[in-house]
């Protein structure tokens, strides 16, 4: 897990804050462990699959305040250091339990440029939720940190006094951000607050990336997501859209333009195929592109121009949070039977544990231990039908998880009319084939400093999220956009 | 937001529009291509920049109407807005003087041959277009062809401008009567596939520009990928331009009617609302 190093005397000098101490005694300890953990209140699954409205409907404030009172406030509060961006995890859980939920909502954006959306879709499970005191020591169900966050960040965006932290004096620096996701809006954010000049470059028609063109809208709505962009805005940040650097523009033409130092976010936008006979016919497309389909462009609704092939029997290939929601969307677009097609077993599969449950709940088909190994199609060079072999776990591999072993003779045939590939993405090689001396790995990943993000042979660039990854998740990503901003901060400071 | 300051109809149904672009005017080379976007609403479509002008900070786009998008993109007038327009994007031609190279474009195919013609010309080539469509009123951009050209020939299925015949005759001719090259092939992709067919004949290198579905065009979707020597690969950012010889046409053509039914069917409720 990624830690960031960081002074850590401010969290107690905050712990022994008046208000605090009294909070703490108002409820004994055994009186908090006592509480069961609150369950996140959810749409119907037989309702939710039919409509795209988001599937948890969030807490109200009561249950988030019982929920708060759980925390105990700890003299080392091992959650933060789950946190790849550091939130002061119990001060904005405190803050909830003496009801300023406003208050909340700030100490989330001291260090978080996208609360609402880390509060949906972050893995609390493998993060600060499985470092809490309750998971580590009392072997209990832990805070609900994720739900308190999403709560903190709806209560401020409801309300409608939005908070714009303080942005430090314009210190003359002047900093491009190439790609508009997580990476690039959590660096932007920070940059802006340390009182740079920030513009962010995107190739596509919206910003979010990720967040806009790959988590559908009944996990993560782009109402959310806009009012997160929004503060951005307010806090000084330009965007520019349809703007592809290293095509529109070079790093140099940028350079040329003033810009001190970059900080490449473009993703992991190159989508795997299996590469097994049939895979090209139509049909089949990429997670990708069938929710960029969807999501952006809204190809389901039927007064925008862009189509997407509508799935009776539909088969997504994967295990991970992109095949959950492409196997959820289908199934929510009126496909018939929605299958996942995964290759090892349902305790490997890389999916956010919620995700998983709520697919089950709303009647998705687990096909684990399968792996399609050839496609069938139709006179028209449609998909009809999938090979699938199945398999069983050997030995351990690199990984660490079981590695899928083909059992012989066990190959049969299910009718499909729609294919999902979701096998994961390798990085997007637009930047790397503009910028020929950056050092790259093997596997088209930027190298970098760890600690500061600054890549090898380019001192001006930066890099973070999926192009550095492969592959991560939103929170990661932001994690890296925390590190370059003070990296970058650091190097144009050194340099003038 | 780019602005249309012109527009020519060159036939029922193809229109050049030249479109406010200042930084793609300044990078493109020949052979990349750009996404357009039309309204809140619209689909992103990859069209081939046929010209730019970099003083006026403008390119050049021919648009045939074919489907809602291209319909609207042709409908919009002088001084309208296009929501958007992104690249460069794609590979540019590879350009070198190689002898003499035999350019071929088919309907509207001719436009994205233009500034590859012009480049080769340009680089010290012996440069003969073949320009073929189904009537006269498909040949686009003769005269900008010619002026970059040294020999044209135009062909057309019904006899009514230039030969009566088909693009691989005009081509055919050539080849039996003088060394070619190398050959570049841009129209539709049954044209490319034929053309493929006769310079693999004759052993002649061949260049085919091709125009699949994209949704980014960025490389992220993988909407467009095509077989190019039994491997995957991505127009969109490995191409637009392969070797043709080695380009699986029958799959690519497959490809190309994956939205056929959906597409005919709003097509069909555009035009009556219309």
């Amino acid at each position: 897990m990624e830690i960031m190093k960081e002074d850590t005397t401010y969290l107690q000098e905050l712990r022994k804050i008046a208000w605090r101490e009294e909070l703490r005694k108002s409820i004994p300890a055994k009186e908090r462990t006592a509480k069961e953990r609150v369950s996140m209140p959810s749409q119907d699954p037989i309702i939710r699959s039919t409509n795209s409205d988001e599937v948890n409907t969030g807490l109200m404030s009561e249950l988030a305040i019982g929920e708060a009172q759980r925390c105990l406030d700890c003299v080392n509060p091992t959650c933060i250091d789950g946190c790849p961006v550091n939130i002061n995890i119990p001060s904005f859980i405190k803050h909830i339990e003496k009801s300023d939920f406003l208050g909340a909502a700030k100490v989330l954006k001291e260090t978080s440029a996208l609360p609402a959306v880390c509060g949906r879709v972050c893995p609390q499970e493998v993060q600060c939720e499985a470092t809490c005191f309750y998971t580590v020591k009392l072997k209990k169900a832990p805070v609900a940190i994720g739900h308190l966050e999403r709560f903190a960040a709806d209560f401020e965006r409801e309300s409608g006094s939005v908070s714009v932290p303080k942005i430090a004096s314009d210190n003359g620096y002047k900093i491009a951000i190439i790609g508009s996701g997580p990476a690039g809006l959590s660096a932007a954010g920070d940059l802006a607050k340390m009182g740079c000049d920030v513009t962010v470059f995107e190739a596509l028609h919206e910003i979010g990336g990720v967040l806009k063109y790959g988590i559908p809208e009944f996990r993560l709505p782009n109402s959310v997501v806009d009012v997160e962009i929004n503060s951005l805005k307010q806090m000084g940040v330009k965007f520019f859209t349809n703007f592809v650097v290293g095509s529109t523009a070079s790093i140099q033409d940028l350079r040329d333009e003033g810009f001190d130092a970059f900080f490449v976010s473009s993703g992991a936008g190159l989508p795997n195929f299996m590469g097994i006979p049939g895979e090209n016919y139509s049909g089949i497309m990429s997670s990708n592109e069938y929710l960029t389909r969807v999501n952006l462009m809204k190809a389901a609704h039927a007064d925008y121009d862009t189509p997407v092939y509508i799935g009776k029997n539909v088969a997504v290939i994967g295990g991970g949070n992109t095949a959950m929601d492409s196997v959820r969307t289908a199934k929510r677009l009126g496909a018939e039977r929605s299958m996942i097609i995964y290759r090892r077993s349902m305790d490997e599969m890389p999916a956010r544990v919620e995700e998983i449950e709520h697919a089950v709940e709303e009647g998705i088909e687990f096909m684990c231990l399968n792996n399609p190994i050839e496609y069938f199609a139709n006179e028209n060079g449609h998909v009809s039908k999938v090979r699938v072999q199945k398999m069983e776990l050997g030995e351990p591999d690199a990984s660490g998880r079981r590695r899928p072993v083909p059992i012989e003779n066990s190959e049969y045939e299910l009718d499909v009319d729609l294919v999902v590939v979701s096998v994961g993405v390798s990085p997007n090689p637009l930047i790397p084939k503009s910028l020929p001396e950056l050092e790259m790995t093997r596997w088209g990943t930027i190298v970098v400093d760890e600690d500061t993000m600054q890549a090898k042979n380019v001192p001006d660039v930066f890099a973070g999220g999926d192009i550095v990854r492969g592959g991560a998740t939103v929170i990661l990503a932001m994690g890296d956009g925390r590190k370059a901003a003070q990296g970058i901060l650091n190097y144009v400071q050194s340099k003038k | 937001m780019s602005k249309i300051i012109n527009k020519e109809i060159l036939s029922d149904k193809v229109v050049k529009i030249e479109i406010e672009a200042p930084r793609i005017a300044q990078k493109r080379k020949a052979g990349h291509f750009v996404i357009v976007k039309i309204g809140e609403k619209g689909e992103r479509i990859p069209l081939t920049i046929s010209q730019a002008d970099e003083s006026k900070g403008t390119i050049t786009l021919i648009v045939q109407k074919v489907g809602v998008s291209s319909h609207k993109l042709c409908d919009l007038a002088v001084g309208d807005e296009v929501s958007s327009v992104v690249g460069p994007l794609g590979q540019s031609t590879h350009v070198e003087n190689v002898g003499t190279v035999l350019c071929a474009g088919g309907g509207v195919g001719i436009a994205p041959l233009l500034p590859i013609v012009e480049a080769m010309k340009e680089a010290g080539n012996k440069v003969i277009s073949v320009l073929a469509g189904r009537s006269q009123e498909f040949i686009i951009l003769e005269d900008e062809i010619r002026k970059a050209s040294d020999e044209v020939i135009i062909m057309t299925d019904d006899g009514t401008y230039g030969n009566k015949g088909l693009v691989t005759e005009g081509m055919e001719e050539v080849i039996q009567r003088e060394k070619v090259n190398l050959a570049v092939t841009i129209g539709p992709a049954v044209m490319m596939k034929f053309c493929s067919i006769l310079t693999k004949k004759y052993n002649i290198p061949t260049v085919a520009s091709l125009n699949t579905v994209m949704v980014d065009g960025s490389g992220m979707c993988g909407a467009c990928r095509i077989t190019v020597d039994g491997e995957t690969k991505f127009v969109c950012v490995d191409g637009p331009e392969f070797d043709a010889h080695q380009i699986d046409f029958d799959e690519m053509l497959m490809r190309l009617r994956a939205y056929k039914d959906e597409e005919a069917d709003a097509y069909q409720s555009f035009m009556n609302n219309k």
